[in-house]
């Protein structure tokens, strides 16, 4: 069984929903943590159960609701959703009460959300799905954990249908431990640039994408998932190589892809692994970059598979998003590639 | 009946053992370990009891010989210490030699360092170093990096279900020939985190945790890490392995009732069980014994008891057993500690006791095994369920 993205919905830092692509992004490059554009919740969510909410709850319902109705489907067969942190906020909100409270007078909202189930476990309740349902929270491979976990169920015929979503939320006080520990830019070194950055840290993000993924190609269909491989650890000098080894397993080679899209951050310890393929390599392709829009965050790569399914879908690529003036007259096939510090390296190949 | 997935190694340290040895000692000796907790701070020390292994992490730093600039959490240290055992239990000396992943769980991840330096980072630069291993996925980096292990690395955080699913998910692997080898499980450590927020939840014993007792009172919360060496057919014909037990079965379904309440049929149960007899190819008549989840919180054990009775219908229900008495409820890896129970019942053909028990439940007529039974055991079933719906249910069974 192959496995199609027959429907897609973003929650980001830019407005990527009620949009056609991305006419209307801004490329900010005064602020080293952005922030999400809110959609319009009570569109989706009774303001009552909203307040309640975490929010990376909230854009993971919304997200998923646009992605199942883009996909024009009302169930699923399986859940499963990556993030990084979970809903990041309620973790701090609990452990500053255990904290400043002497561990006294707790209540357990904050603590059931911190769970990082909780947006698989409230999506599933909300459309009463009793299929299997998984979150992984593994750094920079969740998302692509729950990509590679859904195409396998297709494959074997274990659904017909999954929702996947990656999903991650700012927290302030984590933001402030990021920045303190290098993950985040410092304060007042404006202007953010990430191309030609010379500092290390990333410019930081939150976001929601959801994606279903079904057994039968539609008049909807953006793609088709013809493979992702995650690889923990790789030295700057082996990814080439395994690039190559991955695009012929799959029978391809580098001239057939016609986008390479990569995870580019800003942080300057650890570009070289982008910028060998996107100098080397992929020379002669057009390759893409995202995190400028997105920012950087655990599950961002969610965010960059949206956006090749939208390259595919609408055969244009931005100006915003191209990091070298490459073009090609059609696009077909799409290699994502990300990793971060060097770790938790994952390729994603999509296909027209 | 279908042929399962190859267990060739397994490594666990608990409250009731350093090794899988000393855990199935105590687990037929009945050495119950549920203390007043040692390790960590906490007002609730004197009242709740926990299941808590008797090593500082200044212990598990000389026994694992990390650095002194290491900045493992206390999670990472009992899942790299279960996963070494593991990996040396299944002969393997070259990790990389064939595709080789890992997959982990955990629940609160590196919390026991968050919570303990919070306040404490922007002061002292010398903990900022702790910061990063708050992440989940830290802990299987790290595992991985002391393994030497470089390729497929994932870790599953669906709360208390979170092992059962890493080894459901290794399992998947290895049958559609997506890896040659995997190692799998789950590590939790105690956290004030965990232990506040069972306690607002309301679902902590005061008293000894006693599952399916009709008294039953809550959990007794506990620490552990435990991992299993999965391998395709071609690694063990190759490498003439020894097989300890087969992963038969496995499902996970979602009861989606409510966030932290399992419903009172236990559909997501029922469901969990049903699809891993399918997986398996068996009847639920042939299994041998049931290590159920039995947390010992009234919500759990009817639930769970309710779906037991719904797969079993007009049949008799197998001797069944908690072990969380023993060990406390190590949530992501009660799972991957069941697991091995699990194994070691099927090689030692034992049932262990149900401890505590005194009262049949008032809904049901089921009463747990409440002392060591041995009989032949070819197929074991074992439930594991967590917040937010989460239910899955592995088979394992007896090797050829």
């Amino acid at each position: 069984m192959k496995t199609y993205i027959n429907g897609i919905g973003c929650i980001s830092t830019q407005k990527t929903f009620d949009t056609v692509f991305l006419e209307e992004v801004v490329h900010n490059h005064d602020e080293n943590v952005l922030k999400i554009v809110a959609p319009v919740y009570k569109d989706y969510i009774s303001p009552a159960a909203s307040r309640r909410m975490a929010k990376g709850v909230k854009n993971g319902i919304v997200a998923s609701a646009i992605a199942m109705k883009d996909a024009q489907i009302e169930l699923v067969d399986a859940i499963i959703t990556g993030t990084g942190l979970g809903c990041i906020e309620d973790s701090e909100k609990f452990l500053t009460n255990i904290l400043d409270n002497n561990e006294q007078f707790l209540t357990p909202t904050s603590f059931i959300q911190s769970t990082h189930n909780t947006v698989g476990a409230q999506i599933a309740l909300l459309q009463q799905c009793k299929g299997y349902n998984f979150t992984y929270v593994n750094g920079a491979v969740s998302f692509e954990s729950a990509l590679l976990d859904a195409k396998m169920q297709i494959e074997e015929s274990e659904a017909e249908s999954v929702l996947i979503g990656g999903v991650d939320e700012n927290g302030d006080y984590t933001t402030a431990l990021f920045k303190l520990s290098g993950r985040i830019k410092p304060d007042n070194q404006q202007p953010y640039n990430l191309l030609d950055s010379s500092t290390s840290g990333a410019v930081y993000g939150e976001g929601a994408s959801f994606f279903v993924l079904e057994n039968k190609r539609k008049d909807n269909t953006y793609a088709e998932v013809l493979d992702i491989a995650i690889v923990n650890t790789l030295k700057e000098n082996e990814i080439e190589d395994e690039v190559k080894s991955f695009l012929k397993a799959n029978q391809l080679e580098v001239s057939d892809i016609d986008a390479l899209v990569l995870g580019f951050d800003g942080n300057i310890d650890f570009e070289v692994y982008y910028k060998n393929l996107a100098e080397k390599a992929f020379a002669q392709t057009p390759v893409l970059y995202y995190k400028h829009l997105s920012g950087e965050y655990d599950t961002a790569s969610a965010f960059a598979l949206w956006m090749a399914a939208k390259v595919l879908k609408t055969q244009e690529i931005p100006e915003i998003i191209k990091v070298n003036s490459v073009t090609k007259p059609t696009y077909k096939t799409i290699l994502l590639y990300n990793q971060l510090n060097g770790k938790n390296h994952s390729f994603t190949l999509i296909s027209k | 009946m279908n042929k399962g997935v190859a267990i060739t190694g397994m490594g666990i340290i608990s409250a009731i053992g350093n090794s899988v040895e000393e855990n199935y000692i105590s687990l037929i000796e009945n050495k119950v370990a549920i203390t007043r907790v040692e390790n960590l701070t906490t007002i609730h020390a004197d009242i709740n009891k926990v299941g808590e292994i008797k090593k500082t992490n200044d212990d598990l730093i000389s026994e694992l010989e990390l650095t002194v600039d290491n900045n493992f959490s206390r999670t990472a240290m009992i899942g790299t210490f279960a996963a070494k055992q593991a990996v040396k239990n299944a002969g393997i000396t070259s990790i990389n030699e064939f595709r080789t992943g890992l997959i982990s769980a955990t629940s609160v991840g590196g919390m026991d360092m968050t919570e303990k330096h919070y306040y404490d980072y922007f002061k002292h630069p010398e903990l900022v170093k702790y910061i990063t291993c708050h992440d989940g996925g830290d802990v299987a980096d790290k595992i991985a990096e002391e393994l030497g292990l470089k390729g497929f690395v994932t870790t599953i955080s669906t709360a208390c279900s979170s092992a059962a699913n890493s080894i459901m998910l290794g399992a998947r692997l290895i049958k559609t020939g997506k890896l040659d080898r995997v190692i799998v499980g789950g590590t939790d450590a105690l956290a004030k985190f965990t232990i506040n927020g069972f306690k607002t939840l309301m679902i902590l014993s005061d008293e000894y945790n006693k599952p399916f007792d009709n008294n039953r009172k809550g959990l007794n919360l506990g620490e552990a890490a435990a991992y299993l060496v999965l391998e395709s057919e071609e690694v063990v014909k190759k490498q003439n392995k020894k097989v300890l037990a087969r992963v038969s079965g496995y499902g996970n379904a979602n009861d989606a009732f409510h966030q932290t309440a399992s419903s009172e049929n236990g559909d997501g149960a029922y469901l969990a069980m049903k699809k891993a007899f399918e997986v398996a190819g068996i009847k639920p008549s042939q299994i041998d014994y049931i290590n159920v989840h039995g947390t010992a919180t009234p919500n759990n054990d009817l639930s769970e008891g309710r779906a037991i009775k719904r797969i079993y219908e007009n049949e008799a229900v197998p001797d069944f057993s908690s072990t969380k008495p023993f060990t406390g409820h190590t949530l992501a890896a009660a799972a991957a500690i069941e697991a091995v129970y699990s194994v070691l019942a099927i090689q030692n053909n034992v049932v262990y006791p149900n401890l505590n028990f005194e009262t049949p439940m008032e809904e049901f007529d089921l009463t747990p095994q409440t002392s060591i039974k041995n009989k032949n055991i070819e197929h074991v079933l074992s439930n594991s369920f967590g917040f937010g719906g989460n239910c899955s249910t592995l088979i394992f069974s007896k090797s050829e």
